[in-house]
């Protein structure tokens, strides 16, 4: 199955991943190339298996609702690339 | 020459008084300094190093040093270490400094090992031959002009040139073990969920797992030693005691039932490669064992299932990179979106977003079925294969990778052609199995050659037995390339 330039450009937006023109087309063309080889999962009939999500098909484990965690917010907002007061910045959304 | 010593011989001469940690890193930093051409680390911190070779000097004068206390390690740049650059390998993160240690960084720390540096990578661990670092690609050291292998190939280098005794690596479709064999060393990756992944930056989080990259299965057990065990703050990590991975390296090989499968051996594998191969597997013969022939009749399909599943868990743990909390942001932009968007072009290379795109496709509405489902349930079938093999054998052996080292260059415009470089390792991830990679020889060219092993689940002592016994009869792992 080959991919449009449409389609690509509508992946890249989900993906919030801006392209050039040039870009686009490179990628609807390896795109498609890669979608060449998945689609030979085509070839082996899966009725009836299960689909298989963790190797060792275990379920998550609860634990205690307790705190463990300190305020580290000093800490974590150091590396940030914008914040004030606390809060991190992003642009204005909403008018 | 100290340096050309394994972690357990380096660990011996600690332990005799021979020279101090701080020697011993002293000596490590240098050559990581002298061989910088390599480019196998993104950070060395030198003064951070010595710190803690002071300190694992001092824990041994009080008597209390374990195996690794004082001995240089190398970490790939993926695993988070607090206060230090976490890149991995990306422009995204080329500012990170992480606030915390992984679990992997913490158990090294608490073992005593020296963070000598964090090594190179492909970026996010998407690739084979670790040209898609935003640091530029690391050179093989047995041919300036091949690849090392990825996306653990900065490890694999430093290991190689004995810049440092052992490294860690993370594998999710081969890139411990494809590394490992382009290099000529030792890797393992353990069974899902022995290593704990907490701080281990997510590729495909079903699939990804880390593990040793050292000269000697030995070297590697002690590793594992370290790394593997239960941790709360893994929700896939496995509560299964951690035997003595040392202990048990000199059990008997005999009657041992080496698992052959026919379609490791078919089309697309090099002659040399091959033939390396089979002789290995004459040498465990000679030590007892016996060869069974088999076939996993749906290995075919693992490399297609893997590129669903391991873009589409990457499109989803990738969408944190925001430029909002941590990591990159590009300098201009008109709107949140536009910032996003700008952040995340100019922040991810080529391959990461061609994976993103792969796999927001998979998961877009309408093709979820078609292609995430599909490949899950294709992955039970991989996974059974394996199962039904293992009723006939003990281990399973094969090439790791299809060809030696190739050249720097010649696979970047072929996606498709470099993903096949994994055919022989992607099933082992999608069925969660433990696989070692282990020197096996050498082609025409002199470029390393490495012989695969596939154990059961949580089998990683007796892969570790299997590779030892094997290296106390041949030297290929003790070779090391030209001009180190």
């Amino acid at each position: 199955m080959s991919l449009d330039k449409d389609t690509v450009e509508k992946i890249a937006h989900l993906a919030r991943l801006q392209l050039n023109e040039q870009e686009l087309q490179a990628y609807t063309d390896s795109l498609s190339q890669i979608l060449g080889l998945i689609e030979q999962m085509n070839a082996v009939d899966t009725t009836g298996v299960a689909p298989m999500a963790h190797p060792q098909d275990t379920v998550l484990r609860l634990r205690e609702d307790r705190i463990e965690e300190t305020d580290q917010r000093e800490k974590f907002q150091r590396i940030s690339p914008a914040t004030e007061a606390g809060l991190y910045l992003v642009p204005k959304v909403i008018e | 020459m100290i340096h050309t010593k394994t972690v357990a011989e380096q660990s011996a001469a600690l332990r005799a008084g021979e020279l101090s940690s701080t020697e011993l890193t002293q000596a490590c930093l240098e050559r990581t300094e002298q061989h910088r051409e390599l480019n196998a680390f993104i950070t060395v911190d030198a003064e951070r190093a010595l710190a803690q070779a002071g300190v694992a000097d001092e824990r041994r004068t009080r008597g209390e040093a374990g195996p690794l206390t004082g001995v240089p390690i190398a970490q790939k740049d993926i695993f988070c270490t607090d206060g230090m650059l976490t890149t991995c390998g990306s422009r995204m993160l080329s500012n990170f400094t992480a606030p915390y240690d992984a679990t992997v960084i913490r158990k090294f720390n608490e073992a005593g090992a020296v963070l000598l540096g964090k090594t190179n990578m492909d970026e996010f661990a998407m690739g084979s031959s670790n040209e898609t670092s935003f640091f530029g690609p690391v050179k093989n050291p047995w041919q300036a002009d091949a690849v090392p292998g990825g996306s653990s190939g900065g490890s694999a280098a430093a290991v190689t040139a004995r810049l440092v005794p052992a490294a860690t690596g993370t594998d999710t479709g081969g890139s411990i073990r494809q590394p490992a064999a382009l290099c000529g060393i030792t890797g393992l990756k353990p069974t899902y969920g022995r290593v704990s992944r907490y701080g281990m930056t997510a590729f495909a989080s079903s699939l990804d797992q880390g593990g040793p990259m050292a000269q000697t299965a030995e070297d590697a057990a002690l590793l594992l030693g370290v790394m593997a065990g239960f941790d709360p703050r893994d929700s896939t990590s496995m509560d299964k005691p951690v035997p003595d991975y040392v202990q048990s390296l000199n059990h008997d090989l005999k009657g041992l039932r080496i698992g052959l499968p026919e379609e490791y051996f078919g089309e697309g594998l090099n002659a040399e490669v091959a033939t390396a191969v089979n002789a290995a597997i004459e040498v465990y013969r000679s030590l007892g064992a016996e060869v069974v022939r088999l076939s996993l009749p749906n290995s075919n399909l693992a490399v297609p299932c893997y590129y669903v599943l391991a873009p589409a868990e990457a499109s989803s743990n990738l969408s944190r990179y925001d430029g909002v909390r941590y990591g990159y942001r590009a300098p201009e932009y008109t709107d949140l979106t536009d910032m996003y968007e700008k952040t995340r072009a100019q922040g991810f290379g080529a391959e990461v977003k061609r994976r993103i795109m792969i796999g927001t496709y998979a998961l877009s509405a309408g093709y979820y079925d078609a292609y995430y489902l599909k490949a899950q349930k294709l992955r039970r079938l991989i996974a059974e294969d394996f199962r039904q093999a293992f009723e006939a054998c003990d281990v399973i052996m094969g090439p790791t990778s299809p060809s030696t080292a190739f050249r720097l260059g010649e696979m970047t415009d072929d996606p498709v052609s470099m993903y096949l470089n994994d055919i022989y390792t992607i099933p082992v991830n999608l069925a969660g199995l433990p696989g070692m990679s282990i020197p096996a020889g050498f082609d025409s060219k002199g470029l390393p050659i490495g012989l695969q092993l596939i154990g059961q689940y949580f089998d990683e002592a007796r892969l570790l037995n299997i590779a030892h016994r094997y290296q106390q009869v041949t030297d290929w792992h003790k070779r090391i390339p030209p001009g180190f």
